[in-house]
């Protein structure tokens, strides 16, 4: 599932509102770059994850938190406000949100040039347009880490 | 997170992002998507399974060898273990039926939390870690916090508005009855544990007096869980079906 079809009714509704009220983002935009064996990858996942002691997230937070790319699993928590997903999948392994380990080892076998030094999480339940300026931040910071490719994982 | 995507394109950082709802993903065109079959919560689709994860993970990254945008692919293959296997799931701790209503509430919720600490402290050391502790370092902080709620003598909340601190109560409560549940033998669907924590446990019926009381309050902050992040949309449509 994530079958629109596969939800109930009240969720169905609540996802086709989601896109009813949608911002217009004009044309796509599309950065090209080196071929993949030369890029150098992060991850920002809108899960709400973030390292213990960091600051949680909170309703309506559209700021990211940063994550170190040698935070141990255990060092890693979700403060995601939303309870419409599932959580065990988290619980049980971090890498089916958010894959650094997996990241690393296609590193290993050469199918990607490099892992950032820094990866960030947003939580999705951010008023769309809020996100923006903290994005424009984010790519500051992703570009001075000499970041050209973003996998971007929701929940 | 089409969004992201378009907002970090727009400033030169190439993105490939993982779809879970394919139709806002199709009205967003962010610049690379992969559309996976996989349940919210999980772009990856399967814990503990490398091989599926790193077939996932190839698929996206190849979305950065196409020439132009924007793209959206679908990926081809279930999320094994993705069925719904309720029939199968017994949990471990058999609660004594009816407790909720004899002792109250809140007494039924200690019971609970107590006969589950062997197994969410098993769960804790076989994966070396736990995902609670939003609102305190240990369960007893939120279930402390929650029954106070529910006798009506709600605790003071330092720093943090009275919705915030009930929500992570609740929702660190949750996650110790998932964690808990997971330790039992045998792989339980995720939809069989949901299905156990909302239908047989007093935490569930605690959060539910808990949202009655948010919808009842004049206070701003506890107003919001009426509708929103105590009970999962899908629960609430259950309940309100069979009442």
């Amino acid at each position: 599932m994530a079958r629109l079809t596969d939800f109930s009714e009240s969720e169905q509704k609540h996802h086709l509102d989601k896109i009813r009220d949608l911002p217009a983002f004009g044309d796509t935009p599309f950065q090209s770059g080196p071929p993949l064996r030369q890029r150098r990858v992060a991850i920002v996942t809108t899960a709400g994850v973030h390292v213990r002691g960091d600051r949680l997230f909170d309703s309506g937070a559209a700021d990211y938190r940063v994550i170190p790319g040698d935070t141990r699993a255990a060092d890693l928590m979700m403060s995601h406000v939303s309870v419409n997903f599932d959580r065990t999948g988290f619980q049980e392994d971090i890498n089916v949100v958010f894959p650094l380990a997996r990241l690393r080892e296609l590193q290993a076998a050469g199918l990607v040039g490099a892992v950032a030094d820094f990866h960030y999480s947003f939580m999705g339940a951010a008023p769309i347009r809020a996100l923006e300026p903290k994005a424009r931040e984010l790519a500051v910071l992703l570009k001075k880490d000499r970041v050209d490719a973003v996998l971007l994982t929701p929940v | 997170m089409g969004a992201l995507g378009h907002y970090l394109e727009r400033e030169g950082v190439a993105t490939a992002q993982i779809s879970l709802i394919r139709e806002q993903t199709a009205a967003i065109k962010p610049p690379r998507a992969l559309w996976v079959p996989f349940m919210l919560g999980r772009p990856l689709g399967s814990a503990d399974d490398p091989d599926f994860q790193r077939r996932v993970l190839r698929t996206l990254l190849s979305l950065f060898e196409h020439a132009t945008g924007p793209v959206l692919e679908d990926y081809p293959e279930d999320a094994p273990a993705a069925g719904d296997r309720a029939q199968d799931f017994a949990c471990p701790v058999s609660f004594t039926p009816g407790a909720s209503t004899r002792g109250g509430l809140a007494r039924a919720l200690r019971d609970e939390i107590a006969q589950l600490a062997a197994w969410y402290e098993l769960a804790r050391i076989r994966r070396g870690r736990t995902t609670m502790g939003v609102f305190g370092p240990t369960v007893d902080d939120a279930v402390q916090h929650v029954t106070a709620f529910l006798d009506g003598h709600p605790e003071p909340t330092s720093g943090i508005r009275a919705g915030t601190a009930i929500k992570r109560a609740c929702d660190d409560i949750r996650t110790y009855y998932f964690e808990a549940a997971a330790a039992q033998p045998g792989a339980l669907a995720p939809k069989a544990v949901e299905r156990w924590f909302w239908n047989e446990t007093a935490a569930a019926q605690a959060l539910l007096a808990i949202r009655e009381r948010c919808m009842r309050s004049n206070d701003e902050s506890l107003k919001p869980l009426a509708t929103l992040g105590l009970i999962p949309r899908a629960v609430l449509d259950r309940y309100q079906r069979n009442s």
